[in-house]
C-alpha cells in the first residue's frame, strides 16, 4: 500500500512564515476541524492569520499573495509545529499542496506526522533559510537544497528519507517483523506479567 | 494504548477504512473529553459538527472491542488524569496516545509521550512504534521550593530559562530534592509540560509515593503480582554517577510564581517581574511585536495588577484534587470580583465527587465560581462554548498560543493558586499576599 504521492523532488516557490514557535493551533485551529477523517482541511489551514473578519482574504497573509498561492514549499522559524499533536496540521498543509517545509527546528511530532503524510521536513540553519530565493530545488535522495547561487546540505533519518520518497506505509513495513513482535511480546508477558493483566472490575 | 475522541477518532476510522484490525484492543482504552459538554447535565458535545466525532468513537471502539470511557461514566475525565486514577499507567510500562500531553503520565516512572494519529494507527495496528532513540536530559531541582510556589511554577520556570525548544530530541529526567518532595499530583503537572519544552517525554524515578499511589487502583497488579511488580519497578531509577546528554540544574528556592505575558508558554516571568523589552524577550523583534500586539500589553508594564476578564481552572495541568483544595484555601470565604466570570472544571468525575466529599465545590460555589462536570472544556476552542474575542482570562492550563481559548482571546498561563488569586482580585495577583491577608 502507498501512503500518499512520494516526493523524491519538491521544487517551486518558497512561501516564508518566518516566525518562530508556530504552533499546531495556527496552522489549523481546532475550530477549523470539522468532521472525522484527513481531508476538508486545506480551507481551514492558518484560518487566524488568513482571513480578517467573515473570511475575508487577508491581503497582508504571505498565502494570500498571489506569487505564494499555490507554493508547495513553506518556509518557517525554529521549533515548528510546536503544541498539540494534531496530525490535521499536517494533513491540513498536504491538502493545501505543501510538499515541503524548512526550519530550523521542528517540533517533534509534528515532524514524524510530515514524514507520514508525504511532507519533507527540512532542517536548515536561519541562516541558510535567509539566504535562499522564491524558488527552491529540495533533492531529497541527494539531502540537498538549491535556490540560485545557494547549495546547502541537510540532515534527515534514513529510514524517514526512504518512506517520502518512496510513499511507503509504516505499518506495511513494521509487519514484515509480525514474528519478532510476537516472540518479545510473549517473553514481555512473562518477565512483566503487570503489564497484560485485565482489570480486576 | 489511550485514544480520546478528538484523535482518536479519525485513528479507528482510518485503521477500518484500511480493513486493519487493532491488535490487543485489551491494551488500548479509550475516553470522551475533549468536546464534551461539561455544563451540569450534559448530554453530548456543544461542539458544532462534534456530534460526529463523538457517534465515531462509540461506533469504532465498539467494533474493535476497545474500552471506552464515555461521557456519562463515572471514571470520565481527561485522559491523562484518569490513566492514573485507574491504574492503568505503571512504572516501566511504554504507554501513548495521539495527544501531545501524555507526558504527564511519566510521572509515575513510565514512558509516556504524545504521537499522532498515524503513529496511532501503526501502534494499535502493530503494537510497536518506529522512532530514533531520543537523547537523554536531566533537569534537576536543587533544594525546596518557597511557600506558595508550585510545580507549575517550576516547569514555567525552566521553559523562561531554557526556551520552547529547550528539549528538543531529548527523554527529560526531572530529579533533584525538589521534585521527590511533589506528590503525585505535582509531579503529574511538572511533566505535563515537557512537550512545551518540545521534550519528546518528561519522566521522574518512581518511589514509594508512586507505588502507595498506584495500589489497589483499578488496573493495577495485585497479590503476587504487586509484589513481584514492585520489587521490578524499585530498579527503575538512573545509576548513581550517570551521565546525561545534558544536564540542566535549577535553584529551586530562587523560583517565584509566574505568570505569562506572551503567547508561547517560555514568554513566562516571575509574578513580581514587568513585561521584559524585546532585547530580554528571547524573540526576535517581529515575534515581540506580534506577541504583544495581541497580548495587548507594552513594554515595562507590571504584570502584577494587570485586569482580568476571567479565570479558569481546569485542564490536565491542574485540575486534580490537590490543585482545587490549595485553590479553594485562597478563596474560602470571600468573592470573585465583580465582572470576572471564573469557572473550574475538575480533571476528571473521580476528582469532582472528591472533591465535593469534602466541601470544596461549596467554597467555589459561595465565592461565584461555576462547578463543572469534567473534560477539557476552555482550555482549547473548538468552536463550541469559549470565551469572547479580547478576553483577559487568567489560566491553570499550559497552552497561551494565539486562540488557544478562542479567537483574540488572551490567555495569561500560571498555578492554580495565581489563578484563584487574580479571581478575587479581579487583577493578576500574587497568591502568596492572598495568603497573608487570609491570615491577618
Ligand atoms: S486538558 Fe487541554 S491540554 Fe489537556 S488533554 Fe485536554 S485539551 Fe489537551
Amino acid at each position: 500500500m502507498t501512503a500518499f504521492p512520494p516526493v523524491p523532488h519538491v521544487a517551486g516557490i518558497a512561501a516564508p512564515l518566518l516566525r518562530a514557535n508556530i504552533d499546531t493551533d495556527a496552522i489549523i485551529p481546532s475550530r477549523e476541524i470539522k468532521g472525522v477523517g484527513k481531508t476538508g482541511l486545506a480551507e481551514g489551514l492558518f484560518a487566524g492569520w488568513r482571513y480578517i473578519e467573515g473570511r475575508t482574504p487577508d491581503p497582508d497573509f504571505i498565502l494570500n499573495q498571489p506569487r505564494y498561492a499555490h507554493a508547495p514549499i513553506l518556509l518557517g522559524g525554529a521549533n515548528f509545529g510546536c503544541g498539540s499533536s494534531r496530525e490535521h496540521a499536517v494533513w491540513a498543509l498536504h491538502e493545501y499542496g505543501i510538499r515541503a517545509v524548512m526550519a530550523p527546528s521542528f517540533a517533534p511530532i509534528f515532524q514524524g506526522n510530515c514524514v507520514r503524510n508525504g511532507i519533507v521536513p527540512v532542517v536548515l540553519d536561519e541562516g541558510v533559510i535567509a539566504q535562499l530565493g522564491e524558488t527552491v530545488t529540495i533533492d531529497l535522495l541527494a539531502q540537498t537544497v538549491t535556490s540560485g547561487e545557494v547549495t546547502a546540505a541537510f540532515d534527515i533519518d534514513a529510514e524517514a528519507r526512504a518512506m517520502l520518497a518512496e510513499g511507503l506505509d509504516a505499518i506495511d513495513l513494521t509487519l514484515k517483523y509480525a514474528a519478532a513482535i510476537d516472540q518479545f511480546l510473549a517473553a514481555d508477558n512473562t518477565a512483566r506479567p503487570w503489564i497484560y493483566l485485565e482489570a480486576s472490575t | 494504548m489511550f485514544l480520546h475522541e478528538r484523535t482518536g477518532s479519525v485513528a479507528l476510522r482510518s485503521l477500518a477504512a484500511a480493513g486493519r484490525p487493532v491488535r490487543d484492543p485489551a491494551r488500548v482504552f479509550a475516553v470522551t473529553d475533549h468536546i464534551v459538554d461539561t455544563l451540569p447535565g450534559r448530554t453530548g458535545t456543544l461542539v458544532p459538527g462534534g456530534d460526529a466525532f463523538l457517534a465515531a468513537t462509540r461506533e469504532e471502539t465498539r467494533a474493535s472491542g476497545i474500552r471506552l470511557f464515555d461521557v456519562d461514566d463515572p471514571d470520565q475525565g481527561i485522559v491523562h488524569v484518569i490513566s492514573p486514577e485507574l491504574g492503568i499507567v505503571l512504572p516501566g510500562a511504554t504507554l501513548v496516545c495521539p495527544d501531545s500531553h501524555t507526558c504527564t503520565q511519566g510521572a509515575f516512572g513510565a514512558l509516556a509521550w504524545g504521537i499522532g494519529s498515524t503513529e496511532a494507527e501503526h501502534a494499535m495496528a502493530t503494537g510497536t512504534l518506529r522512532m530514533a532513540r531520543p537523547k537523554t536530559m536531566r533537569v534537576t531541582f536543587t533544594g525546596a521550593l518557597q511557600s506558595g510556589v508550585t510545580a507549575k511554577d517550576m516547569i514555567l520556570t525552566l521553559l523562561a530559562r531554557h526556551g520552547a525548544g529547550g528539549g528538543k530530541g531529548y527523554a527529560v529526567e526531572f530529579a533533584g530534592d525538589a521534585v521527590m518532595a511533589l506528590d503525585l499530583d505535582g509531579r503529574q503537572t511538572l511533566c505535563n509540560m515537557a512537550t512545551e519544552f518540545a521534550a519528546m517525554t518528561g519522566f521522574i524515578a518512581p518511589d514509594d509515593r508512586v507505588f502507595d499511589y498506584l495500589k489497589g487502583r483499578r488496573f493495577a497488579p495485585s497479590g503476587a503480582v504487586w509484589v513481584q511488580a514492585v520489587t521490578a519497578w524499585r530498579a527503575l531509577h538512573s545509576d548513581d554517577g550517570a551521565t546525561f546528554d545534558r544536564d540542566i540544574s535549577i535553584d529551586a528556592a530562587t523560583i517565584e510564581p509566574m505568570v505569562t505575558w506572551g503567547t508561547s508558554p517560555q514568554s513566562a516571568a516571575p509574578i513580581s517581574a514587568t513585561v521584559p523589552d524585546q532585547a530580554s524577550s528571547a524573540l526576535t523583534s517581529q515575534g515581540y511585536t506580534q506577541a504583544l500586539d495581541y497580548i495587548g500589553l507594552s513594554p515595562g508594564q507590571p504584570l502584577a495588577g494587570l485586569p482580568i476578564d476571567a479565570a479558569f481552572i481546569g485542564s490536565c495541568t491542574n485540575a486534580r484534587l490537590s490543585d482545587l483544595r490549595r485553590a479553594a484555601a485562597i478563596i474560602r470565604g470571600q468573592q470573585v470580583a465583580p465582572g470576572v466570570t471564573a469557572i473550574v472544571v475538575p480533571g476528571s468525575m473521580a476528582v469532582r465527587r472528591a472533591a465535593e466529599a469534602e466541601g470544596i465545590d461549596r467554597i467555589f460555589i459561595d465565592a461565584g465560581f461555576a462547578w463543572r462536570m469534567s473534560g477539557c472544556a476552555m482550555c482549547f476552542y473548538a468552536g463550541g462554548p469559549g470565551f469572547a474575542p479580547g478576553t483577559r482570562v487568567i489560566s491553570s492550563t499550559n497552552r497561551n498560543f494565539e486562540g488557544r481559548q478562542g479567537p483574540g482571546v488572551r490567555t495569561h498561563i500560571a498555578s492554580p493558586e495565581t489563578v484563584a488569586a487574580s479571581a478575587i482580585a479581579g487583577v493578576i495577583a500574587d497568591p502568596r499576599m492572598a495568603r497573608e491577608s487570609i491570615a491577618a
